[in-house]
């Protein structure tokens, strides 16, 4: 080999080097950012567990905790954790609100990625964007200062801050997800879908509701089941806006307690370690569970539909 | 569909659980953040005192600091406020070194306490606080007695209705119903109320609208027509209207105030305390004596809450 070709060889070989270095490196750090997430779900899992494991094993009756509506934790002569009402009053606000979001919320994906123009689209986007920056206490001000009087005086009811109040700031707040995640649901169906559909003389409308619906749901669960999420687990807007009262609402005007506003409410004060403080973290992991089930639902269902097809 | 496999969507889905769990409990490290406050105070530096505790009192404590920076400006007192609950609570974890409790401490509090800091807690009787019947300034109620009260918030109790009350022309309302306005379950003012007004060893009736603070049941109140609602004498505005109380039908019903405390007439008012853990160190002690004299008295006077007799 000439000494040109051997200088040659040399650099290229040391590029190389330097390039497998530069990569290795980069594809561990991604790597590590995708497994961050899986390690600090499963070590907050931990956390709440540990917390609560000791009276959830040793001293509470679940099936008093889960089915009755009495909640005295600071009781002097009779102390009782039941969370029933709290999960009533979770699942009433919760399904209120998507009842309010998901015709609001898939509309407007509807409109934005199918009806509007360019112009018109991007001003909404940033628009809907906006909507999703408002911080949830800034949601619950609202509830308690302007709904709360609203509602009283518009529904005729005693008192404003209820089921409605706390599931309409829900839906505002859920809204925008579902819009943005729905729109490019709706984006990724191909355009072939919508020119053969065209082609055989369909109205906008009969594309949207033949067409784009089927092909797009699962996207479009994905998105209804982002908002669910955030539904459930929003708490500094439902403890200020739906009254925080131990109570089986009977209408949507009844005030209600949710398990996350519990939580907040009390935590703060229970002396760390006692029985209350340890019935919060299980309340925790109560939380936790049913937050999985929403994602293990919507992950079974879409492959359920995937399979199928 | 392709939808799914987009690993945004997946992402964004374990992102909500994340943010659904740390939003629960991002208030369970409320109690735990006050750790660390209580540094070391080295001599010659400004001393601090960290003030924690008591809603009710929250006001007063201000008032007390502002105050007291005026005499002695090489201490600053830091007060926060929460609930009678945190304050033990950090006393027990020795993050505070005075806790404001519109209650006594609980002997099962104290053991804890000592249980931590190796010493029992000191306390001090600062001041008294009456606690008020309020409901919405249109209401024609003027006067209510204990009994009715616990009938009213009891868990066993019966009046429901304001018709129950005698009360059938309430201006504004929507229908019958009595709204309760309570406390947080861990508030002193709940507390004192479940002991002086229900009896000893009873419950609320579930479905009250537990609020997390004094300031936010005057608010409530003022807004709805139908609520009833307690709080410390303090916390009265404009908006609201002052019930007086008797302790049976039938006996005279008395208006919160200074005298009617002092001289025992007014029957749901309450001594209100600081707590030490173990004894005081030279500047927390010297603050509590200026508390304890006229200086300090004149405060509690002037921020609407009642001074001790014995001056």
């Amino acid at each position: 080999m000439t000494r040109i070709g051997r200088r040659r060889a040399e650099v290229w070989f040391r590029r190389l080097s330097w390039s497998r270095i530069g990569e290795a490196v980069i594809e561990n750090l991604i790597r590590l950012c995708g497994i961050s997430a899986v390690l600090f779900v499963f070590g907050i899992f931990l956390f709440v567990f540990r917390e609560g494991a000791g009276f959830l094993f040793d001293g509470l009756d679940i099936e008093k905790f889960l089915f009755t509506t009495e909640w005295y934790p600071t009781s002097r002569s009779n102390v009782r954790y039941g969370v029933g009402a709290l999960i009533v009053g979770t699942f009433s606000v919760t399904v209120l609100a998507m009842a309010i979001a998901v015709p609001f919320g898939l509309g407007a994906a509807i409109f934005v990625s199918e009806f509007c123009g360019k112009k018109l689209r991007e001003a909404l986007k940033i628009v809907i964007e906006l909507l999703a920056a408002i911080p949830s206490v800034v949601w619950g001000f609202i509830g308690l200062s302007v709904m709360n009087p609203l509602i009283q005086k518009v529904f005729n009811v005693p008192i404003g801050l209820n089921v409605f109040n706390g599931a309409i700031l829900l839906a505002l707040m859920s809204v925008p997800i579902m819009v943005s995640i729905g729109e490019d649901a709706l984006k990724a169906v191909p355009d072939a879908y919508r020119e053969a559909a065209l082609a055989l003389g369909a109205t906008r409308w009969q594309i949207v509701y033949r067409v784009l619906l089927p092909a797009g749901k699962n996207g479009l669960l994905a998105a209804v089941l982002l908002g669910v999420g955030r539904a459930v687990g929003e708490t500094m807007a439902v403890l200020m806006a739906t009254g925080h009262a131990v109570n089986i609402p009977r209408t949507i005007f009844d005030p209600v307690r949710t398990l996350t506003a519990t939580i907040a409410a009390e935590l703060g004060e229970a002396p760390v370690g006692s029985d209350h403080y340890q019935v919060l973290f299980i309340i925790g992991i109560l939380l936790f569970s049913i937050t999985f089930a929403v994602n293990l639902t919507a992950d079974l269902v879409v492959k359920g539909i995937r399979k199928k097809q | 569909m392709r939808m799914l496999n987009n690993p945004w969507i997946k992402r964004a889905a374990i992102a909500a659980v994340v943010s659904t769990v740390t939003l629960s409990f991002g208030c369970g490290k409320k109690s735990g953040g006050e750790k660390g406050v209580t540094e070391t105070i080295k001599s010659g530096e400004k001393k601090t005192i960290q003030n924690i505790g008591s809603d009710t009192m929250v006001n007063l404590a201000q008032a007390w600091a502002e105050e007291y920076a005026k005499i002695d400006p090489s201490v600053s007192v830091e007060v926060s406020g929460g609930g009678s609950g945190i304050g033990i609570a950090a006393l027990i974890n020795g993050t505070a070194d005075v806790a404001n409790a519109s209650r006594r401490l609980e002997p099962e509090e104290i053991k804890r306490a000592k249980a931590q800091t190796g010493d029992k807690p000191r306390e001090y009787m600062v001041a008294y606080d009456a606690i008020s019947i309020f409901v919405h300034k249109d209401n024609p109620l003027n006067e209510i007695s204990v009994d009715e009260l616990a009938e009213i918030y009891k868990e066993t109790g019966k009046i429901t209705k304001w018709s129950q009350l005698g009360v059938t022309q309430l201006p504004g309302a929507k229908g019958d119903d009595i709204i309760r306005v309570n406390r947080q379950n861990n508030s002193g003012t709940y507390h004192y109320f479940r002991e002086a007004v229900l009896g000893h060893n009873s419950d609320f009736k579930s479905g009250s609208l537990d609020m997390n603070g004094s300031k936010d049941v005057i608010d409530l109140v003022a807004k709805t027509p139908n609520a009833i609602a307690y709080a410390g004498l303090g916390y009265a505005t404009e908006a609201v209207k002052v019930l007086k109380v008797s302790k049976k039908k039938g006996e005279p019903a008395i208006m919160p105030s200074i005298a009617t405390t002092l001289d025992k007439s007014y029957p749901i008012a309450r001594p209100m305390f600081m707590y030490t853990p173990g004894e005081p160190p030279e500047h927390v002690k010297k603050y509590l004596d200026w508390i304890h004299a006229d200086a300090g008295q004149r405060v509690v006077e002037i921020s609407g809450y009642i001074p001790l007799p014995s001056r």
